[in-house]
């Protein structure tokens, strides 16, 4: 996913919050990997706003894309060395938001490989050998989930509201309803699939390869001083073409020319002639400052990995989402390419095959896969709507209605 | 609420799963999940009224109803309804069958073609006939065929789908009360709602 949120003149806010750590597992009861390995310690990143109802029944947790993190809404304090720049779905969470802090009790956890406070593979190994690199064992969506949950049994949630998340969080949600279904009451996925097609694994594929291509790269052993930027970058633009539609870039850049009138006719790395290459280079180059090379190898590869069928259902769909209890609402973009609406509708059919309770639309709007993160007043208005009431129905089932 | 609605509200059991083809705005659904405990699914193509059946806490999936209708196991539903809808449906009997497949009663309403005024206008003007409840002109209309109370219990002899009650209504859709028909149905219909099921 990308990221448009650079600053926002909006009241509501949440304000100013913190990032919180949560460390478990140790050399006795380590952390089981889906793979078979283990690790004997894991952190998570997470964040909170809002707060949990005495009865436990407010709680949603966001689940974020690929190289999204903890931070959700809100900023963190520029005095203890913030950015000033809200958190990546501000536009959604918030006093009064449709994700409305509140009334619900909000988490976001940054995900298990990821290198934005969560233990991963830019992390220390506990044996004392310096950072992980690709000693990090692979991870998969479930091994992320899992976490998760041990921090929800931390914060003392006995069940979830909702699970909420798009893209590779969308899988995340997926995952949670199957995994732990009397603990999931309302879902969520947006933007999402049930599994990867040969056409996403290819372009996980081709960006991976741009990193691994990079000579700074040294399978993984490289310093902060010389990094694998220029493959991680690439692999960056890559995701950020997949990210987009063809109309939105036809909108976006057409064929414009950067800051000059005709071609240069050369191949300047730091003088593009067109527009959208320009733009790929800064979104590159900004990613290159705040993620690890490895980190993405992994996060991509778990992505490639999840396959919701195999992993809950012995290769059905439906035999995997009637594990589920949750009720859920499936939303798609009519531009996604990356997870066209076929991969949603995949999904619904499934659920109803399974009689889940389902709701799905795919909305109308051409930013591509990106949409779920843009201003779309039919998304704020489904999302709030349907919290509202899926709090009502587990109130009223609770036997305190409200 | 609307009369025809009503009237399909009244076959429905308490606490019956329903699922609602071409459900709109979901005023049926709504009713039923209130006043009747009912478990509801919704299908419906358009956005807007996928959105306000969402808005209103009801399960709506939006697609077509033809194909929507295929992934549900068999009786998993105890009634659904194809309310108003029945004239745009490209393969009747296909998707009657269907709705008696995925459940044990099936209801259909549709706007009478033999009611007096359209056979008057007919033959005193000699043009299509234009009403309230079918108000399109030939070249605009979406409703692709229109039907009497008499064809479509022909049609249901003829593909074996049991008609197990029949009401005829004298009454504009868009109101709330209104007059269950005994004699001359044919001709003082305006809507007509079957109950079909399988004994």
């Amino acid at each position: 996913m990308s990221e448009y949120i650079d600053a926002i003149a909006d009241a509501n806010t949440v304000g100013i919050v913190e990032k919180q750590f949560f460390t478990f597992a140790d050399a006795h009861t380590p952390f089981l990997l889906e793979s078979g390995q283990q690790l004997p310690s894991v952190t998570l990143a997470y964040e909170t706003y809002g707060r949990l109802t005495p009865e436990g029944d407010n709680a949603v947790l966001i689940c974020h894309a690929l190289t999204g993190d903890a931070h959700v809404a809100g900023y963190h304090d520029p005095a203890k060395g913030g950015s000033g720049k809200p958190g990546w779905w501000e536009l959604m969470v918030g006093p009064g938001k449709p994700i409305d802090t509140d009334r619900y009790f909000v988490i976001c956890s940054n995900v298990l490989g990821s290198c934005m406070g969560s233990t991963g593979p830019a992390s220390h190994n506990p044996d004392g050998s310096g950072l992980y690199g690709l000693d990090f064992p692979v991870v998969t969506i479930g091994d992320m989930v899992k976490a998760q949950r041990e921090l929800i049994a931390h914060l003392k949630i006995p069940r979830l509201l909702a699970v909420v998340g798009g893209s590779m969080g969308g899988m995340q949600v997926l995952d949670w309803s199957c995994r732990y279904p009397e603990l999931v009451y309302a879902a969520i996925p947006l933007a999402t699939t049930a599994r990867h097609s040969a056409l996403n694994i290819a372009f996980h594929e081709v960006a991976r390869q741009a990193i691994m291509a990079d000579p700074n790269w040294n399978r993984g052993r490289y310093t902060p001083a010389s990094k694998p930027a220029t493959g991680l970058a690439v692999a960056r633009m890559i995701g950020h073409i997949t990210y987009l539609s063809d109309e939105a870039m036809r909108r976006k850049f057409g064929r414009r020319l950067q800051d000059r009138d005709a071609f240069s006719f050369d191949f300047d790395l730091d003088l593009p002639d067109f527009q959208v290459e320009s733009y790929l280079r800064y979104q590159g180059r900004k990613f290159v400052e705040r993620f690890d090379a490895n980190s993405f190898l992994y996060i991509t590869k778990a992505a490639d990995y999840f396959d919701l069928a195999a992993q809950h259902g012995q290769g059905s769909l439906a035999g995997a989402m009637s594990r589920a209890r949750a009720r859920f609402l499936v939303i798609s973009f009519s531009s996604d390419w990356l997870y066209p609406t076929y991969r949603s509708r995949e999904l619904v059919q499934a659920m109803k095959k399974a009689g889940r309770d389902v709701s799905f639309m795919e909305i109308d709007a051409d930013f591509g896969h990106d949409a779920f993160l843009l201003q779309n007043e039919r998304l704020s208005a489904l999302i709030a709507n349907f919290l509202d009431h899926s709090q009502a129905k587990l109130r009223m089932e609770a036997g305190h209605a409200v | 609420m609307r009369f025809d609605l009503q009237q399909i509200a009244s076959w429905i059991p308490h606490g019956a799963s329903v699922l609602d083809l071409g459900c709109g705005s979901g005023e049926l659904l709504a009713h039923l999940q209130r006043h009747k405990g009912v478990r509801g699914q919704g299908i419906e193509h358009s956005e807007d009224k996928v959105a306000r059946c969402i808005g209103r806490g009801l399960s709506v999936i939006q697609g077509d109803i033809n194909a929507e209708i295929l992934d549900y196991p068999d009786g998993r539903f105890d009634v659904v309804v194809l309310s108003q809808t029945l004239q745009q449906v490209y393969k009747p009997a296909v998707l009657l069958k269907e709705m008696l497949r995925v459940g044990r009663r099936g209801v259909v309403s549709f706007p009478n073609f033999s009611h007096w005024r359209i056979r008057v206008q007919l033959l005193l003007t000699g043009q299509a006939p234009r009403t309230s409840e079918l108000p399109y002109a030939w070249w605009n209309t979406p409703n692709i065929r229109v039907i009497t109370l008499k064809d479509f219990r022909t049609f249901c002899k003829a593909h074996d789908l049991p008609i197990l009650e029949e009401a005829a209504l004298d009454t504009d859709y868009r109101r709330q009360d209104g007059h269950v028909l005994r004699a001359w149905k044919s001709w003082r219909a305006r809507y007509g709602i079957f109950l079909l099921g399988n004994g």
